[in-house]
């Protein structure tokens, strides 16, 4: 028998509240049937006594006091799963939108998943060539990893983030590799142009789309990036597959987030954000990763805007608490029109650092990307030095440093979009900028490898570099 | 002793009809038996915050009261293993539960199986009191287990079983009281983690903790027994410092708490310390470790709990009379755990909506380190390391100042340097350490006393050169005068031959304090000498010209921490260098 409630006691925001109920579960679904036969769903978020509190998915236009039958369900918030989800689009709670109807599913999960156990998990060491110079070298992605981009407004974060999938050897082997896009706020042209460079890619049968976009309902894009992951987590550890995730727009999940806290009239902390801000993400970045003994890998690329370009916004600084690291764009790299606009020194990987190396990628590449870091670091006090005193009273030392950190940037960081560079022809590049500083400013590099790889005077077959 | 579900909203959970149970009770909630602590009671409701998802409860499933506050297990079994935040073994928890964390899991936290050859050293008829012991088993090859009477009983010993193999269940021997009450005693005790485990007395913290980190042990110091933070913003090298610490280190033991951090980091502590090998005694270091792994996504509940459990633990084998080191990453994510928690229960916020005890829980916290005689009268210690995750790295924000109130080490993590790739990215400005003049006699002794004069050269001559680098932003370093230009090339040589240690480097990872007294001696005797020669107005480019500031740089890779004598070498390239450009000038 279908046990419906007729009405509501309380109507607020995306929020109904329903008396004299018996046995609701925490977290539980509901179907809320309005009297023109349109359905909803809910969530059970608070109980008190007999008293109820539902967060509905799709908002509570349209709902009255009296017109709305809800039936719990039983059961929390689950996603279908099967590998017929290749190729599809879904909305922001996982229900078909690309018109090829339901899906036939294997198996129908919790979308909150649950947390994997640290014994249980194996620790990333294999590499991804993103074929990305800067990346590559500098913060390279580890396959399980969850490395985001932080970006802003207006910047080439979108078009990053396709050639990071474009290039992306995921796996090695053909075939085994699987995209999920989540979109969660994202303009329509956005959501367009992804879907046309995994298009152009060729792989838009290995993508699995979920898609909130700005105007559709704040509270189901809570649910998008769980149903996500759990589509991802399926894939991978199930299905054997390894998935790159791409989350766009974290800054407008957080904001959800934030908009549903205040409905619930939580106390807010910072910028609003309710306190859980934190536990909230991690729910969701800690989602990546492998697992002992089973094949699938899932690796995250959140993307997300920083308001006003501030990296200490809540919502990047709780993102780098929990990813493993960051790949941070800069405005004036972007103005001046270089592309990828990656800044090096915030940018990391944390964990390349057993992911390179001798028997990974190139014995030389730990001392090779460090020395380059430390070198482009002292770039910028040469650059502050020199636009107080001018570039004339530099000392020779500080006249190279400006030299190499305008081909660092020019010849290293700069890449067409289309262009792939392989790890060797990468790293080759950095030993040759290196060239342009004296042997005796390499503070971070052994000897023996500097004598092995530091070829005096190898800057000049670069293009365009003058003495 | 039970109640039943009225209100649930998150981790908190109310409960009606329940007037017995006690504030701090633990409590197993709902069908699953979920584990849950009573925070408040008001009239006949409680209201209970659940260490577990409590993702379908229903109202109206009962609460049962366990009648004790929350407690864990202690016994031999907890070295060489990764626990959660409530003291459950998560090896144990994938085997029933898979690589995804189940629920309402009731696993015993030692093996009740597992066999421990136990020595008893009592017999029957002894009298005993608080802290004696009664009975040891190797738990590890390192670590001797001991077994002492809990706080609170004493009287004669009777039934006491032969030694032999027994497991952590196993009664020993009874304890008859003067009212004639026995208490068996077994292998495991119980002690709940909110409580500090008593001691006999403190004693003044008088020996470093030896880390083998050049910046810690030399210019920064912290004693055996004393509490330190590390705050830093994200990609500063929190994780990566306290790791280094927890490897090197010359404590008995170290817990270590991966508090409402990443799951790969855990794992990654978990392969490493399974397969380095502690220095001294080649054994692999898991044997003196213990993890206990609340990461981000597990419940914060359970995070609120876990550095109590820790701290619990640390003061376990503490009494036993081991130096134990508590690494607790991060103590933000606690304070935040309380802050998520005091939302749910409505509290009024303080500042930044932490609650108002954040002060008050920090300083209970910090306060349990110490360095003490224990009951049965030997010394031990527990040194407390937090690292402190500031939002936005910006130190003002109320975990890091509320901290800084109650730790006496200060290791502050600055983003400047980590971009610059200077690693461990301490700054030598903003840091301290109060132990300084505690320790004096230690380093006077053990090392030379030429040490603490040393240290206090090197770190005068990076606080001129702070000032110095003002200057030179406005003007270049080229027009300063020779002396400021040694101080400037000096100050550099210290910080990228001294203060930068490569974690990744066999020698550099780890360097004994002779060795870093020696670096200091070399680069000071360089410094003694340039400065003679440019009284007599030599340019400092003709010593730079010799390559001996460069060759200084390079100490740290190049003498094995064995070999000392090798520093003969570069004090005669010091020399040297100095002569050459001596005779020039003749």
């Amino acid at each position: 028998m279908r046990l419906e409630h007729i009405g509501l006691s309380e109507l607020s925001g995306s929020l109904i509240a329903l008396e004299g109920v018996e046995g609701a579960a925490y977290d539980e679904t509901a179907e809320i049937t309005l009297s023109n036969g349109q359905r909803r769903l809910g969530r059970v978020i608070l109980i008190e006594g007999d008293r109820v509190v539902l967060q509905v998915f799709e908002g509570t236009q349209g709902i009255s006091l009296q017109n709305a039958r809800t039936h719990f369900t039983g059961e929390p918030v689950r996603l279908s799963l099967s590998t017929e989800m290749l190729g599809r689009v879904f909305d922001g709670t996982g229900r078909p939108i690309d018109g090829l109807g339901e899906l036939c599913p294997e198996e129908r999960r919790n979308v909150d998943g649950s947390a994997i156990d640290p014994v249980s998990r194996h620790y990333p060491r294999d590499y991804i060539e993103t074929g990305i110079s800067a990346i590559d070298c500098s913060m390279t992605l580890i396959r399980g990893q969850k490395l985001p981009i932080f970006s802003g407004s207006g910047m080439k974060h979108n078009e990053l983030a396709a050639q990071i999938v474009r290039q992306a050897k995921l796996g090695g082997s053909e075939g085994n590799f699987a995209i999920v896009f989540a979109a969660m706020g994202v303009k329509n042209d956005t959501a367009d142009f992804f879907r046309r460079s995994f298009e152009e890619a060729g792989v838009l049968q290995r993508v699995v789309m979920f898609r909130n976009l700005a105007s559709d309902p704040i509270i189901e894009r809570i649910l998008t990036p769980r149903c996500a992951l759990t589509a991802a987590e399926y894939l991978a550890f199930d299905k054997g597959y390894h998935v790159l995730v791409i989350l766009t727009d974290m800054t407008s999940y957080c904001e959800a987030v934030r908009e549903f806290s205040s409905s619930k009239g939580e106390i807010p902390s910072r910028k609003g954000f309710p306190a859980y801000l934190y536990s909230d993400l991690a729910s969701l970045y800690e989602r990546a990763g492998m697992i002992r003994g089973r094949p699938g890998s899932v690796t995250q690329v959140p993307i997300l805007t920083m308001p006003n370009d501030d990296i200490t916004h809540p919502i990047p600084d709780l993102t780098g608490y929990i990813t493993e690291g960051q790949i941070v764009l800069d405005r004036d790299m972007d103005q001046k029109g270089l592309y990828p606009p990656i800044a090096i020194l915030p940018s990391l990987s944390r964990l390349m650092k057993d992911g390179i190396g001798e028997g990974f990628t190139r014995a030389d590449h730990p001392a090779l990307s460090n020395q380059l870091f430390a070198s482009y670091s002292k770039v910028q006090d040469a650059r502050s030095l020199a636009s107080v005193i001018g570039e004339d009273e530099l000392s020779d030392t500080d006249r190279q440093y400006l030299a190499f950190g305008k081909a660092f940037e020019q010849q290293f960081i700069r890449q067409d979009a289309f262009q792939r560079r392989s790890m060797d022809e990468t790293l080759d590049l950095g030993w040759k900028l290196l060239t342009l500083l004296p042997k005796s400013e390499l503070d971070r590099i052994d000897d023996a490898v500097i004598d092995a790889h530091y070829v005096e005077g190898a800057w000049k077959s670069l293009p365009g570099i003058a003495p | 002793m039970s109640g039943h579900i009225y209100g649930i909203n998150g981790p908190v959970v109310t409960v009606k009809d329940a007037p017995e149970l006690a504030m701090m009770d633990m409590v197993n909630v709902g069908e699953l038996a979920l584990i849950g602590e009573v925070v408040g009671v008001e009239g006949d409701t409680a209201t209970v915050q659940v260490y577990e998802d409590t993702s379908g409860l229903t109202a109206g499933e009962k609460v049962v009261g366990q009648g004790a506050p929350m407690s864990i297990t202690l016994g031999p079994g907890l070295l060489d293993d990764i626990f959660d935040g409530i003291a459950r073994p998560l090896k144990v928890v994938e085997a029933e539960s898979g690589p995804f964390i189940g629920r309402g899991l009731a696993i015993p936290t030692l093996d009740p199986k597992r066999l421990w050859d136990t020595q008893i050293l009592v017999h029957e008829g002894d009298i005993l009191q608080p802290g004696d012991c009664y009975a040891q088993c190797q738990e590890t090859p390192l670590i001797l287990h001991r077994c002492l009477v809990p706080a609170g009983l004493s009287g004669t010993v009777s039934r006491v079983r032969p030694d032999g193999a027994c497991t952590v269940e196993d009664v020993l021997m009874e304890l008859t009281d003067e009212r004639g009450r026995t208490y068996p005693l077994k292998l495991s005790q119980r002690w709940p983690i909110r409580t500090p485990r008593p001691i006999a007395e403190r004693l003044p913290i008088h020996r470093p903790l030896i880390t083998g980190q050049r910046i810690i042990d030399t210019l920064f110091p912290i004693g055996k027994g004393g509490a330190a933070a590390i705050p830093g913003p994200f990609g500063a090298g929190k994780t990566m410092t306290q790791h280094q610490l927890a490897k090197w280190s010359d404590a008995d033991i170290i817990v270590y708490l991966g508090c409402g951090e990443r799951g790969n980091e855990m794992t990654q502590a978990l392969e490493e310390f399974s397969e380095l090998l502690d220095p001294k005694s080649q054994q692999p270091l898991m044997c003196r470790t213990i993890l206990i792994a609340n990461t981000s996504n597990m419940p914060v509940a359970a995070r609120e709990a876990s550095v109590y459990t820790g701290m619990t633990i640390a003061e376990y084998y503490r009494d036993m009379g081991y130096h134990v080191a508590l690494m607790a990453d991060s103590t933000s994510r606690w304070a935040e755990a309380l802050r998520e928690i005091s939302g749910r229960l409505e509290e009024m916020p303080a500042e930044e909506g932490f609650p108002a005890y954040l002060a008050s829980r920090l300083a209970e916290f910090y306060e349990r380190a110490g360095y003490v005689r224990t009951l049965e009268g030997r010394e031990g210690s527990v040194t407390v390391i937090g690292a402190v995750s500031p939002q936005g790295g910006d130190f003002s924000e109320p975990v890091t100042q509320n901290t800084k109130r109650y730790v006496r080490t200060f290791w502050g993590l600055d983003r400047a340097l980590a971009y610059g790739r200077h690693f461990p990215s301490i700054n030598w400005l903003t840091s301290y350490s109060e132990y300084i003049a505690d320790l004096k006699p230690w380093y006077d002794a053990h090392v030379s006393p030429k040490f603490m004069e040393d240290r206090q050269r090197i770190f005068t001559l990076l606080q001129e050169e702070s000032q110095l680098l003002e200057i030179v932003k406005l003007i270049g370093a080229d027009v300063l005068p020779e002396d400021q230009k040694l101080t400037l090339e000096t100050a550099r040589l210290i910080r990228v031959g001294f203060l930068q240690q490569n974690a990744y480097n066999a020698i550099d990872t780890y360097v004994p304090l002779e060795k870093q007294f020696r670096m200091m001696e070399v680069i000071l005797a360089l410094y003694d000498g340039s400065k003679a020669l440019l009284a007599r107005s030599i340019p400092l480019s003709q010593l730079r010209a010799t390559g001996i500031f460069d060759r200084l740089c390079k100490i740290k890779y190049e003498v094995p921490n064995d070999s000392l004598d090798r520093f003969q070498g570069y004090e005669q390239d010091v020399a040297e260098a100095l002569r050459q450009v001596d005779e020039a000038n003749r």
